[in-house]
Formats: C-alpha cells, structure tokens, sequence
C-alpha cells in the first residue's frame, strides 16, 4: 500500500512552538526560559509591532551568542517606552546615545572589545526606521564600509511615530501621515520617494543583508541565528506594524504584517555578499486592498475613483516586487514550508 | 549619595509599571464544542482521542473511545462519519480522516488485547437488554461499567443483530466484529439464544430491575408489485441474512434492486459478489434525494452496479421487468409518466426500508406507538416505567452509531433511575435523568486562525482493487497503517480547545503570557496585559475570547 511520510504536523512551523515537535525544532520564543530582552512594563501602545519585534530578534541572538552580547540603541520609540529614566524594560546589556549615532557608537563598542580582546561578545545595534534610514544613515554606511563587526537591526515602522507620526525615508507611496496629509489632488506620501534601505546595503556588498517581519516568527529567529555565522557588518531589516502610526486595530499587529508578506508588498528575502541568495515564497498570495483597508491611513484611497487609481498602482509595485524576487513559487500549494533559493534576483537601486 | 556624576536614582525596572490597568478587554480562554463532536450520535470526545494519537498514545486514544463507544472497530468501518461531515478542516483542504483513525486504534486494541476494566461496585441489580445489535451491546457494556448485572436476550444464535445480519463481511468483517463483542461479553454480560415473546412476564420470571429493549427493525417493508407465477422477489433482509448464514439464494444472472438506501446498495454489492454479471439498482427518484450515503454509492459504481433513476418496477414477469419512468413534480415527489421500458432481470430484491416486530410490547401498559416504532422520552424511557428502548425501534436515523449513541444515554439513564428507586424517590422515572449541563459553544470556522495550519492533504484508504472485489467478500477498504494513521490524527485543527502551539506566549508585545508547562496550558498575567488582542487574533484553533473589562 502507499505509505506517505510524515513530514506535516497538526501546527508546523508556522506556529511558535508544537508539542510534536523535537526541542531542537521550536523557536527560541516557545522556550519557558527565553530572554525576555524586553521585558514587561514598558510603555509601548497596545499591540506594538516593534516591541514584539524586538524581543523576537534580542531574544534570538542572545541564544545565538550564548548570552555574550551588548545592545547600542538609536532614539525612538524603542528607546523611549523601553526606559524612561529610571525604569528600564531591557534585561540585557544596552546602551543609548543619540537619535543619529547608534552605527557609529556600535562601531566603537565594537571597537573597545576588540582591544579588550573580547571578541566573544557580539554587538547589535538597534533602531527605528527614522533612526536608521534618515538621521543615522551617514554612520550606517560608515559602518558598511568600513565592515565593521555589528549587526544592525531596522525595525521599520514607516514613520516617526514617537514624534506624531511624520513622514520618513521609509514611508511608503499614498500612506499618510502627519506631514503627508490625505490632501489634495496626490493625497498622502508622494510616489517616486524614499529609499530601499536593504537593497543599498546590499550595494555595500556587506556579508549579510536579510528582511523579515513580526509575522514570520521562525524566519526572523532564522536570520538573527545565521546573521550571527558571518563577522562583520550585517543587516537586518524588520517590518513591524504600528497600530497607532498606521489606524489599525491593535490585534491586528501580525495579521497586518503578514499581509504586507503574502500581498508582495514587503519581499522577504535574505541576500549574501551584495546577491540574493533565498526568498521566503508567498504561500497565500493576496491583493493589495487586504492589506490598505486594514489600515486609516490608506483610508482615503477608498473614497475616491482617484484612490482606485493609486491602489492598482500600489498592486503594480506589489507585482513588481513578485516578479522581482521571484516571491510566487510556481509549485504547487501544499509543499512544506521553508526558503527556497531562487538563484539571482537584480540587486539595482529600486525607486518605488 | 555615592552615586557617579549626575545620577540620584537608582535603576529600576518597568515591572514597577503595571501596564495591565490600560487594558478594556481581557483575554479569556476557553474551551469550545468541536464540530466533529458535536455531531458524533454516539458522542465520542473526538478531538480529544485524536489528541492522545497524536503523539503514539494510542492506548489512551482507544480508552478515551471506549468512554463511549465499545466498537472502535466496528465503527471504524461501517460509520458514516458525520463527524467528518462536519469537520472544519473540510473548509481548508479535507476532512480530517476520523474514522481511519477509528478503526487503527481498533484494530490496534485487538491486535494488543486491551480491555476494559470493570471498576464500579456491584450495585445488585440486574437489567435486561432485548436484541444483541449495536445499540443492546452499547448498553449492555455501559450497564456493566456501572456495576450493574446485565443480560442479553436475541432470537440470533449469535450477538451482533444487523452487524452481523445485515452488513455485509466485504464491509465488517466477522473476525473483527466477534472480537470486539467477546470483549463486551467478557466483562460478565450473559448472552442468552432466545426469542423474548413478553416482555413483562419475563421481567417478572427473571427478576429484571430493568429492561432495555433495542430489537431494531429485522422485517424488510414489502411492496405491492403485479407479477407472474415464475418471477422471484425477495427482500433485502433476507438476502444480506442467508448470506451471512453461508447459505445464500440462488439469484440468477441479472439482479434487480428496488430502493435506493444504503440497504439497496448492500443488496446489489452481494448480489455482484454472489455471481450476478448484472446488478441494477432501480430507485424512483434521483440520486441527490437518495437516502444511501454517497461513499456506498460510488462504491458500488464502482463495483459495476448500475443505477436507474427515475424508475419503478410497474410489473415483474419471467427474466424480464416492466419499469416506468417516473418525474418529480415541484414538490419532489416522484409521479408516473406513462412511459415504460424492459428490463431484463431473473430476480428483483426489495430494499424498501424495514419496520420492526413489537409483538413483544402487546398488553404492556403505557407503550405508545407511532409509525411503527416505540416512542420515548428525553431519557429513552418508554410510557411504561422501567421499560427503555432505543436504536433502530424508536424515532430516529437507523445507524450503527446513532444505536450506538442510544444504547449509552439508555444505560446512563436506567442507572439514574434505578438510583432513584433504591433512594426511595418512587418508581416514576419521569425527570429521573438530570437536565444535561448547558452544551458549550460550537468551535466555528470562522474562529480559527488557518494560516498556522500546515497544508496537509488528506490520507486515501488504499482500496482493493475492483476486479477482485465482485469475486470475493474481502473486505474492501483497508486500514492505515501506523504512519499515515499518525500523518491523519495531526491533520487535526484541535478547533476551540487550547492543544498548547504557544502562540499566544510568543505573541504577546508585553510578554503578559505565561506558560505553565505542558498539560497545563497558559495563564495571562493580568498585570501587564493591556488587553491589544494579539494573543486571541492569532490563536490558531479558536480557544481565546476577548472578554469586555468591567469598568
């Protein structure tokens, strides 16, 4: 008779830990005693992306590095719900200087443990998508080129919320916000601005350059692990929805971000020396509008035949990056899941 | 202050912050009723004997069946599975296979010789169970869990009523059906050959406490049809019933079934099997309104049965019949058009539904009939105190399960009432079953979180091969083996009941969650939790409310 192996669980690895499973193969966030790098109390809003985020990616390198590791911290929301003097959330070892230093501060820690002779202990540093790709960007690209050994984390929440939600080098075409109002005949974010601050890493041909989301647990926990094989400047970019910043529903946080996944929105992919190396396939492919009417601040562009415009617009970026990263497997649905590697994918300056 | 340059407060941490008084709605969870539970007649915990076969508990998986069922092997293969009707997964890929699960975990149990002990002390009282089918059985072993002495009384030498009588061996065969009822009588229930003519004089002569009378419904309807000296009719019945004796009738070469139930199917596989080149099932309606179930149909198509929809038998003559066509009028009853066709035929069988022989209630006191069959209260208590029924002589589907299903709410009841007497609270048992506990809410669909799912096709029964099934009464569908039995039981969604993935600990942005350790679920930390949702959004079966805060 036809034996089929077994290979599907009842919850596979899109859950965050099985009972089935071997403990080798659970996430590091199943674990009783997991990290907690950002513990509770903090004052971040109900259900925030970047808090969870965060954790997920702290946690998992401090496994990664068996706890031997230090956190440098740009300002930002981050830095302000987690430690309002005197209280902190962090239950790591974390520094915090300027809005606009964290690459280069990192730098320096990295730095004094190598003439400490502590290469032992690994360097992260963190910060929101304003610290990142607009005010720190200068000592970020400092810190690509000179390859210095840190691991720098985006998580990416489109705006500066911390401020009142202003538009920054991250924000997308159409969303808007506080300096991109829903007025006028190109209501909100302008389309042909902002920056891909992945692929312009990628350009530094740094070791390792890798995006992921809130929604993509095992991937994320993933990419921390295998960005903590290469030394040398690494970079992780990770989309984290904002229920404040974006008008969404706080439970909505990881639903939202795997949308921005499963629509094409956000490519998820991992890239080696400057090329792509994998991509996480869509596996419930979705049109844009799923993901925009979740959110008030594409609110405008269902009110208008205009709106209708932008959205088959929005969808053509999305097709964009599909074609573009090779995102739709071509197999039939029901494989099991993982990355695949797609070969290569272009790696020019993208102008969305 | 021996603090550094421009320091005075000492670190602290957030814990000091106790984020949970932002919060308007808490996360609450709960257990809910699955659907495949929800619409099991005999009333398995289904998911929860799918949960223990999951890992390999298959010992626990089969006890948890017995709680309820005493023919996992049975059933396994004859059940018509409403609970994979009704089973949520069917919405994302295909029903879970329940009942391949079923009859593995049967099997199993036979093959390793598990029984069932008998734990309860006795209670001194004996109970009488008339008719030795699915639904006497049922109540017999039920009974006897409950410290009760019971006997069987059938007019069958042998236990097992339509099981064994009815349902062909390609279907259940005997050696499966035999071990699982000597694992009944083993337990000190006593079968006894004889034919219960009254039930209240053996009541009285064998000193009964009680009696459950399940002798299903053995006599096929017969229907008027005109015919000559030499055309041969039989019923369906007595078909199915010399042919498990071994001494089958002679049908001739060309069969025809009257009737369209899964009784019409049987009759036309066997008459296949007994050497029939040609078996023809004659049914006056169609075949979306016909009452067999759509597994048996195909099989027998596939078996080479051919179906005549629209059809009656207007008169049966030598080696041929005259059939009328039939339409339904708007109200789907089928009417006569006046068209007629031949067909050639050497025997008609009659499957035309079966009524029961109640002789053996005449005179009692109380018994109402109605349609032909028994009726009875909430508790499956006849008007006549004492005296229940159930299965295939009351008002309901007539399956093995729902028998099944009868012959534990039967058993629960009597011992409820006989409880009552010995406590002195009189012989009416009217109410004597308390009311049952509020049923809990149905695990919806539209509650569960499917992205968490793994896409798992479902597993297929390998089959014998046609050709060889007309020739012989093997059975016909086999079993799982233990891997894909495994791969099946994992297809389970788990839908409104927590089986411990831990999302809700990884997800929560406040890490307000705690884990307990496994078997003990999750607690949330009402301190911290501020009540964003996230935990219930994407729990992956359903198991988490979010519950308004009274402010």
């Amino acid at each position: 008779m036809p034996v089929q192996p077994v290979k599907f669980y009842q919850v596979g690895s899109f859950a965050v830990g099985n009972r089935l499973l071997s403990d080798d193969q659970r996430s590091v966030q199943s674990e009783p005693d997991r990290t907690n790098s950002l513990n509770c109390g903090h004052r971040a809003c109900q259900g925030c992306g970047e808090a969870l985020g965060a954790r997920y990616a702290l946690d998992a390198a401090m496994r990664a590095t068996g706890r031997q590791m230090i956190a440098v911290n740009s300002t930002g929301c981050l830095e302000v719900f987690s430690t309002p003097y005197p209280e902190t959330s962090w239950q790591i070892p974390w520094i915090h200087s300027l809005f606009g230093n964290a690459p280069a501060v990192a730098t320096g820690v990295a730095a004094a443990l190598r003439a400490k002779g502590r290469t032992d202990v690994r360097v992260i540093g963190q910060g929101g998508d304003g610290g990142t790709v607009d005010i720190g960007f200068a000592c970020l690209s400092g810190m690509f080129e000179r390859n210095d050994d840190v691991l720098f984390i985006c998580y990416d929440n489109e705006a500066y919320m911390n401020t009142g939600v202003q538009r920054s080098g991250a924000t997308p075409p159409a969303a808007r916000t506080a300096t991109t109002p829903a007025v006028g005949p190109h209501p909100g974010n302008n389309f042909g601005q902002g920056k891909n601050a992945p692929l312009i890493a990628m350009a530094h041909e740094i070791p390792y350059v890798a995006t992921a989301t809130v929604a993509g647990l095992r991937d994320l926990e993933y990419k921390v692990r295998r960005a903590m094989d290469f030394r040398g400047a690494r970079y992780l970019h990770v989309l984290v929805p904002c229920p404040l910043g974006w008008g969404s529903a706080p439970a909505d946080t990881i639903r939202i971000a795997r949308l921005a996944e499963q629509t094409g929105l956000f490519p998820v992919f991992e890239a080696e020396d400057g090329e792509v190396v994998s991509v996480s396939k869509i596996r419930r492919k979705a049109p844009v509008e799923d993901y925009l009417r979740l959110q008030t601040r594409y609110a405008h562009l269902f009110k208008t035949a205009d709106g209708a415009a932008t959205i088959a617009r929005l969808q053509r970026m999305a097709d964009r990056n599909i074609a573009r990263f090779g995102l739709l497997d071509p197999e039939p649905a029901g494989a099991p899941p993982g990355r695949a590697s797609n070969g290569r994918a272009s790696a020019g300056k993208e102008r969305m | 202050m021996d603090k550094p340059f421009a320091i005075t407060l000492d670190p602290g941490s957030s814990l000091a912050n106790k984020t949970g008084s932002w919060r308007s709605e808490r996360p609450v969870y709960v257990d809910l009723l699955p659907p495949c539970n929800h619409a099991c007649p005999a009333g398995e915990n289904i998911q929860q004997w799918l949960y223990h076969a999951e890992d390999g508990g298959y010992e626990a998986a089969w006890r948890q069946i017995m709680a309820d069922n005493p023919l996992p092997a049975v059933m396994g293969r004859v059940c018509y599975r409403p609970c994979e009707t009704a089973c949520n997964r069917a919405q994302l890929d295909a029903a879970v296979g329940i009942n391949s699960v079923e009859r593995f975990l049967g099997d199993e149990a036979i093959k390793r010789g598990w029984t069932v002990p008998v734990t309860a002390p006795e209670s001194g009282k004996h109970v009488l169970v008339v008719g030795a089918g699915p639904s006497g059985l049922s109540a017999a072993y039920q009974l006897r869990l409950l410290g009760h002495r019971v006997t069987i009384r059938d007019l069958a030498p042998l236990p097992g009523g339509m099981m064994r009588y009815g349902i062909p061996a390609y279907r259940l065969p005997r050696a499966v059906l035999d071990a699982e009822i000597n694992r009944i009588l083993s337990m000190g229930v006593t079968f006894e050959q004889e034919k219960v003519t009254d039930i209240e004089k053996t009541m009285a002569d064998g000193g009964f406490d009680a009696a459950f009378l399940a002798v299903g419904a053995q006599q096929g309807r017969r229907a008027y049809i005109p015919a000559g000296d030499s055309a041969k009719i039989l019923d369906a019945v007595t078909l199915l019933h010399a042919t498990a004796d071994g001494e089958p009738p002679q049908l001739g070469r060309r069969v025809a079934v009257y009737g369209g139930g899964n009784t019409a199917m049987d009759a036309a596989r066997t008459a296949r099997r007994l050497g029939a080149t040609d078996a023809v099932v004659v049914y006056r309606r169609t075949r979306d309104r016909m009452p067999a179930h759509d597994i048996e149909v195909e099989e027998a198509a596939d078996e080479g049965v051919r179906m005549m929809w629209l059809s009656t038998i207007a008169r049966a003559g030598e080696g041929t019949l005259s059939i009328e066509k039939m339409r339904l009028d708007d109200t789907g009853f089928p009417q006569p058009t006046g068209e007629f066709t031949e067909l050639e035929a050497d025997t008609v069988v009659l499957a035309l539904g079966q009524e029961t022989e109640l002789s053996l209630l005449d005179g009692v006191p109380g018994i109402t009939i109605a349609d032909g069959v028994v009726q009875v209260g909430p508790d499956l208590m006849t008007g006549c105190p004492g005296i229940f029924a159930g299965g295939d002589m009351v008002p309901a589907e007539r399956t093995v399960t729902v028998g099944i299903g009868h012959g534990k709410k039967a058993a629960h009841s009597i011992d409820a009432w006989l409880r009552q007497i010995r406590e002195g609270n009189g012989a009416q048992g009217a109410g004597a079953v308390p009311e049952a506990a509020a049923q809990p809410r149905l695990a919806e669909f539209d509650r569960l979180n499917t992205w968490y799912y793994s896409d798992a096709p479902a597993t297929v029964r390998p089959q014998l091969d046609a050709a060889r099934r007309i020739t012989t009464f093997d059975e016909v569908t086999r079993g799982l083996d233990e891997s894909t039995a495994v791969f099946e039981a994992r297809r389970c969604m788990s839908c409104g009941n927590c089986f411990e993935c831990d999302n809700c600990y990884g997800v929560c942005p406040d890490n307000a969650v705690i884990k307990l350790g496994p078997g003990e679920r999750y607690l949330i930390d009402l301190d911290y939790c501020k009540g964003c949702g996230i935990c219930a959004a994407e729990c992956p079966c359903g198991a988490i409310d979010m519950v308004p805060e009274r402010i």
